[in-house]
């Protein structure tokens, strides 16, 4: 086995962020126990390269790209080592994904509580990002569900961290972007469920004030919410769009509970109308990526929700939107697409966002997609949350837009800052130095940094999204 | 030198390109270091002498106003310590996109009776044996990759054998079937490999040259070629263009005419 594990030029590879905008090419290693990713560390050491832990690489910014340096694969690391059905609680290898977690758990009458976008994540990734999901004013991101983890450290120390024990490292490694050590096991809470399905609630919101309003209110009588918003019509209109809320069913509202949490219910279909095979779909959105293309799309989305109305709808079909459509994001074409999310408190959310969305439009880069959400803050050291709302905007990278939106991206910035907001680590890929010192704090980073000497005195362990932000 | 700010880091809004240039410390390299820097590279330059690396870098930087250029002191014969110098750049750089290797030397024998050994066996061990040494590995990295960019400076000399100086023409000839060769393997990998002929170029190589030196183009201009060449992904091209016929005249030139010629 060790032999393996040296620095050959055929494991130098390249790899891509979630969104197709980034590339790089480093060693890649995929071990499949814990002492292979020792001897890992023990290769980084000797030949002097930096090591950067990559699971699903579903963030869509650098967090799992280190270029020229040693590229962790996590992937294979992939067991579920225990599952009591009985108190909901799994003990899982870090590359174990949402898809394989609850598709596993589903059937006894479990789900995750903190669930992304897309179940191709994994836990170790989820967990260096902190992910929330649209619960997050509810249950919090997913380190709040943690009961117990172990860490491999760059020293070579195996450690096991609890919300009681080793604190500091427990809530600075969760949310921490990989760079104190490497999961090794995870254990989670599962949430019960009573049904496969949820209801699901929708109304058409006709500005950025009411659609504020809606998440806010209707937030406490329901389990999840999201909010799509039409990011490409202004003036009285801007911040237009579509809520969704559901709440999971109980007791009888279910007929038949047992029906519907089998998997073949909850599977996303493979074929759209039964025929039509969506793994090509992307080609065919590919002639509408641009501005006119998904200004219809907007628009007759937006016309399609104005009808207020309730169905039900599997766990999987409600959460992993993302999935719906195997590899969309391909769709954006040759220079991919990336995603700025903001996180502001709900005092100053709609001026910030009245601000950035006229401004995109005025300047001719609209963005193609907007998805809102409801949050509250955590404990965890690197944290994005905070009491208000995020709004993530989805961007086409093109070659003649990179100088203008990331001009515009700055401009974003400054604002989100001066109202007090927050950006994620997982999606904001031009987040500078600066930006991250003034959200998170120098005390902060200094707690941080101090947890890194600890950890990795030697600096083992660095991405291209820590050399960004803490380089 | 490290007086300079670190670039920004590579984001999907701001890429960052790699490239490794061997030989860049005047003539041709050094002139590409400049333009490539211009168009936003980061640059590891290799040359044997410090000093001249060292001002161009310092030049680099200063117009760039940022670390764009990177000083590392090479021999290329010492091919042993290949291995170990390119992983430590691709490290520093923080990948690898561009290979360019422009180092070379030429030792005419000095009249079309004259054989010096030690010079042919220089001429063979840098132009070529060099070239194998930095390419092969930048290639398995590259078709690992599934993406990248070679360039090689080799030479009109290289297409036909010649009276003037046979060891010359025989290290540029073995260098232009070598990059061919590593095109047919890449190019199905994604990997785009430019053999760069030029004729004569103002540079300290053309001091040796003996006799006539028509259309001899600055390093500036051989530079441009070589830029446009490489975005559009060429696979051969000469510098100045004109050599193209030129050279096409020569290589079909019949032998019994061509062994009667004296250049």
């Amino acid at each position: 086995m060790e032999a393996n594990i040296s620095l050959s030029l055929k494991n130098f590879t390249q790899l891509e962020n979630f969104g197709h905008s980034l590339r790089a090419s480093s060693y890649r290693f995929r071990p499949t126990s814990v002492k292979e990713i020792e001897e890992v560390f023990r290769l980084a050491r000797e030949s002097g390269l930096t090591v950067t832990a990559r699971g699903a690489g579903k963030s869509y910014n650098d967090a799992s790209l280190n270029g020229g340096g040693i590229l962790l694969d996590m992937s294979a690391i992939n067991q579920i080592l225990g599952w009591d059905a009985a108190s909901g609680i799994v003990r899982c290898e870090p590359g174990v994904t949402l898809e394989q977690l609850w598709q596993y758990v589903e059937p006894n009458g479990w789900w995750p509580p903190v669930v992304s976008g897309t179940m191709k994540t994994t836990l170790g990734g989820c967990l260096a990002a902190n992910i929330h999901g649209k619960n997050n004013f509810r249950m919090g991101p997913i380190g709040e569900h943690v009961l117990e983890f172990t860490a491999l450290l760059p020293t070579g120390e195996e450690i096991t961290c609890t919300p009681k024990t080793n604190i500091d490292l427990f809530y600075g490694m969760i949310s921490g972007l990989g760079m104190l050590g490497v999961f090794t096991s995870i254990t989670l809470q599962m949430k019960q469920i009573e049904s496969g399905l949820l209801e699901v609630d929708a109304w058409p919101v006709h500005d950025l004030h009411e659609h504020l309003a809606f998440l806010l209110d209707k937030a406490p009588n329901h389990d999840y919410t999201v909010g799509w918003m039409d990011t490409m019509t202004g003036g009285k209109s801007l911040g237009r769009g579509q809520i969704h809320a559901a709440h999971y069913l109980h007791g009888k509202e279910d007929p038949n509970p047992q029906a519907t949490m089998q998997l073949n219910n909850q599977i996303l279909p493979p074929r759209i109308f039964g025929v039509f095979p969506k793994s090509i779909l992307y080609l065919f959105m590919r002639p509408f990526a641009n501005n006119l293309g998904w200004w219809g799309v907007n628009t007759a989305k937006y016309i399609a929700s104005l009808r207020k109305h309730t169905f039900r709808q599997s766990h999987a079909a409600f959460h992993f939107l993302l999935d719906y459509v195997p590899n969309w994001e391909l769709s954006y074409g040759r220079g991919g697409m990336i995603q700025h999310q903001s996180f502001l408190p709900k005092e100053t959310a709609e001026a910030a966002w009245r601000e950035m969305l006229t401004m995109s439009l005025n300047r001719g880069i609209p963005s193609y997609l907007g998805v809102t959400k409801r949050h509250r803050p955590d404990k965890f050291l690197l944290t994005h949350a905070v009491d208000g709302f995020s709004l993530a905007l989805d961007f086409k990278v093109t070659d003649g837009n990179r100088a203008t939106l990331s001009q515009m991206l700055k401009d974003f910035d400054r604002i989100v800052l001066d109202a007090g907001g927050r950006f994620y680590f997982a999606k904001n890929s031009e987040t500078s130095a600066e930006a991250a010192r003034a959200f998170l704090g120098e005390d902060t980073i200094a707690k941080f940094k101090e947890l890194k000497k600890k950890c990795d005195p030697n600096n083992l362990l660095e991405s291209d999204l820590f050399r960004r932000v803490f380089g | 030198m490290s007086n300079y700010p670190k670039p920004a880091a590579a984001t999907p809004l701001n890429p960052r390109r790699r490239g490794i240039i061997i030989g860049a410390s005047d003539g041709i390299g050094a002139a590409l270091a400049r333009r490539l820097a211009h168009e936003g590279y980061t640059l590891a330059l290799l040359a044997r002498s410090q000093d001249k690396l060292e001002s161009l870098c310092n030049e680099i930087n200063q117009t760039s106003r940022e670390l764009r250029a990177h000083v590392y002191v090479h021999d290329v014969t010492e091919y042993e310590k290949v291995p170990d110098l390119l992983r430590k750049i691709v490290a520093d750089l923080g990948g690898l996109d561009l290979m360019v290797f422009v180092a070379g030397v030429n030792y005419p024998p000095g009249g079309i009776d004259k054989y010096n050994f030690e010079n042919d066996r220089k001429m063979i061990e840098v132009n070529l044996i060099g070239a194998l040494a930095w390419l092969n590995p930048v290639a398995e990295m590259f078709q690992s990759a599934k993406a990248g960019q070679m360039v090689g400076i080799s030479s009109v000399a290289g297409d036909r054998g010649r009276v003037g100086n046979p060891g010359y023409n025989t290290s540029k000839a073995a260098l232009t079937t070598y990059l061919e060769a590593l095109r047919n393997r890449l190019t199905r990998h994604g990997v785009n490999v430019l053999t760069v002929k030029p004729g004569f170029v103002q540079t300290e190589m053309l001091k040796a040259a003996q006799g006539a030196t028509p259309f001899t183009v600055p390093p500036e201009k051989a530079v441009e070629d070589i830029w446009k060449a490489m975005q559009k992904r060429k696979q051969v091209i000469y510098t100045a263009s004109i050599w193209r016929w030129i050279m096409l005249a020569i290589q079909h030139t019949p032998s019994f005419i061509f062994r009667r010629l004296s250049f």
